[in-house]
């Protein structure tokens, strides 16, 4: 498909999906009303809905889909493995790490942004030691199994913390914010994440080129004058910050980072480069759709997003891989 | 450009693999380096290319290539390693482009001569058949062929080819031995590592010979393959005739 009408495409996805999410909920306003009391202010109650509740909702939706969605595509280019998710680094359990301490300690009813800072402060843990360990001249497999050892660190202590939580309400409140969910958050969330999210952006698409010529492997990438070293640097920090970010708000979504790039890649000409943005829309359109999904499947009670995600995700995963058994990147 | 290593050494996990190399490639020829597994061929090579931390001196016209940016080193030196990595099925023509990459900024897109220098680059290795399948579902002889082709497309004045003839047929071996030929006539320098002693005595301007990571023999192809020679680096016994196209070469045995 052409370049610039799979990214039309995925963009009108997404902002179907932003819609779909702005019309969902359980006040029932209609499609008209909605509109004036999102634009315009209208009677109180529908303004607050619209403007507080359901647009933070519908916009972190977006930014998180696209973030796990280019974090994934930029990760899958740069470790050269249809395999790698955002995940794989170790970010995402680390920030999850540093927000299940702030529910056991019980800091993180302060204040509405101390459970995101407690996430983005473990995500920061885990950079610097996987900066340290690829400052060393690290390869990429050497990057690898040390972001699958702290992940599983992370995991490990995670789980410590849930053994040692004082009371079942408080593990309760841990597992449904490790399910992943994007209930009740405000634009305080969406202002919080932007200016992470947008520099992470602008770090992976930095890292474009060298995504490119890493296709060749990094001797052939060196080769072709690209620094090894820095870009590594660059997409790690990227990658930190779209993860760090929307795990602090939305706490872990799986799948969306590794499923995403898979989607859209046979739909590119599948140099890496060519497959950040498409994958961050598609991750955009998607984590929207499910959000929606979560909110109306069954009737009254709500979804954690994370739980539609794994569920769409895993077997469609296996279906996409049963069906073209051959060659899926 | 002539590219001159000066009393060039390098260690790879502590052990000394090249021992005060002295080597001086010179433009407009082919320059095969022959040598037992292991004698440092491609250590050599990535020290040539940049690649590879080194004592000593690599100066590409006078310039220090330790101290040129690693832009400026893609602009000066195509560098084709041995190991031939292709990860995602990406067209052979888009293969062929990353050779592009060095000269393009981070906004800019193919322009008219990019694609020229390409499109030359793939009719050069033939592949332009090849252009739009997708580069990993090829054989390995047509791998190395699109791999070279990128590594022409670069567009540099020197070439740095570590085995680009392995797997491949034997027409294919004397078409790519051709295309260095055809290279090196329009005054670049080329260095090609090689296992296959005829194809080298045949095709390139010159011969150097390592082995136990220093030069033990360097010179016309009639100088270096001499029965002597040969024993005493590879441990062979090989017939060696000529023609009217240059020398051939048989090994027979084990010395």
């Amino acid at each position: 498909m052409n370049r610039v009408k799979l990214i039309a495409l995925l963009g009108a996805m997404s902002g179907l999906c932003f819609a779909l999410s702005l019309l969902t909920g359980p006040a029932r306003i209609g499609p008209m009303d909605s509109i004036r009391a999102l634009m315009a202010g209208g009677n109180e109650a529908a303004m607050i809905i619209m403007r507080e509740i359901r647009l933070p909702r519908a916009l972190l939706g977006l930014l998180i889909g696209f973030s796990l969605g280019v974090a994934g595509a930029a990760l899958q280019g740069f470790l050269r493995n249809p395999l790698a998710e955002p995940g794989i680094v170790g970010i995402s359990a680390s920030a999850s790490l540093g927000a299940v301490l702030l529910f056991y300690t019980g800091l993180a009813g302060v204040s509405l942004l101390a459970l995101p800072a407690g996430a983005l402060a473990g995500a920061a843990v885990s950079v610097v030691v996987l900066l340290a360990i690829s400052a060393a001249q690290a390869s990429t497999i050497t990057l690898i199994l040390a972001g699958v050892a702290l992940s599983s660190l992370a995991g490990a202590l995670t789980s410590l913390v849930l053994n040692l939580s004082p009371n079942p309400y408080a593990s309760y409140e841990i597992i449904f914010w490790l399910l992943g969910s994007l209930k009740d958050r405000t634009m305080d969330h969406v202002w919080l994440v932007l200016p992470l999210m947008g520099l992470g952006w602008a770090a992976l698409w930095a890292s474009s080129r060298t995504l490119d010529a890493l296709s060749l492997g990094e001797e052939g990438a060196s080769g072709l004058g690209v620094n090894v070293a820095r870009s590594r640097l660059l997409v790690i920090c990227g990658v930190a910050l779209c993860v760090g970010a929307a795990t602090a708000v939305s706490g872990a979504i799986g799948f969306i980072g590794l499923i995403v790039p898979h989607l859209v890649r046979p739909l590119t000409n599948r140099l890496p480069s060519q497959l950040l943005l498409p994958a961050g829309l598609g991750g955009a359109a998607l984590l929207t759709c499910a959000d929606v999904v979560s909110r109306t499947v069954i009737g009254e009670r709500e979804l954690n997003v994370g739980v539609v995600t794994a569920l769409i995700g895993a077997p469609f995963f296996l279906w996409l891989v049963f069906r073209s058994r051959r060659e899926l990147f | 450009m002539p590219l001159s290593a000066t009393s060039v050494s390098a260690s790879l996990s502590g052990r000394t693999v090249l021992h005060q190399v002295d080597l001086t490639l010179r433009p407009g020829q082919v320059t095969g380096l022959l040598g037992p597994n292991g004698a440092g061929k491609s250590t050599l090579m990535r020290v040539l290319a940049g690649q590879l931390g080194h004592g000593g001196h690599v100066g590409l016209d006078g310039t220090n290539i330790a101290e040129m940016s690693d832009l400026v080193r893609a602009r000066s030196i195509a560098w084709l390693p041995q190991a031939r990595v292709l990860s995602w099925s990406i067209s052979v023509e888009a293969v062929v482009q990353l050779g592009r990459l060095p000269w393009h900024d981070w906004r800019s897109v193919m322009s008219a001569k990019d694609r020229e220098l390409c499109a030359a680059a793939m009719q050069l290795l033939d592949v332009t058949s090849l252009a739009l399948r997708a580069a990993t579902e090829l054989s390995g002889g047509e791998q190395a062929r699109v791999l070279m082709a990128r590594a022409v497309a670069q567009d540099t004045p020197v070439l740095l080819a570590d085995e680009p003839a392995s797997g491949l047929d034997p027409a294919h071996q004397i078409s790519m031995m051709a295309s260095l030929r055809q290279l090196a006539g329009q005054g670049r320098t080329v260095l090609v590592s090689l296992h296959d002693l005829s194809l080298a005595a045949r095709w390139c301007d010159r011969l150097v010979m390592m082995k136990d990571g220093a030069i033990a023999a360097d010179g016309e192809p009639n100088e270096v393959m001499t029965n002597e020679i040969l024993r005493e680096v590879y441990g062979i016994n090989a017939q060696i005739g000529r023609d009217e196209c240059g020398l051939w070469l048989a090994p027979l045995g084990l010395t």
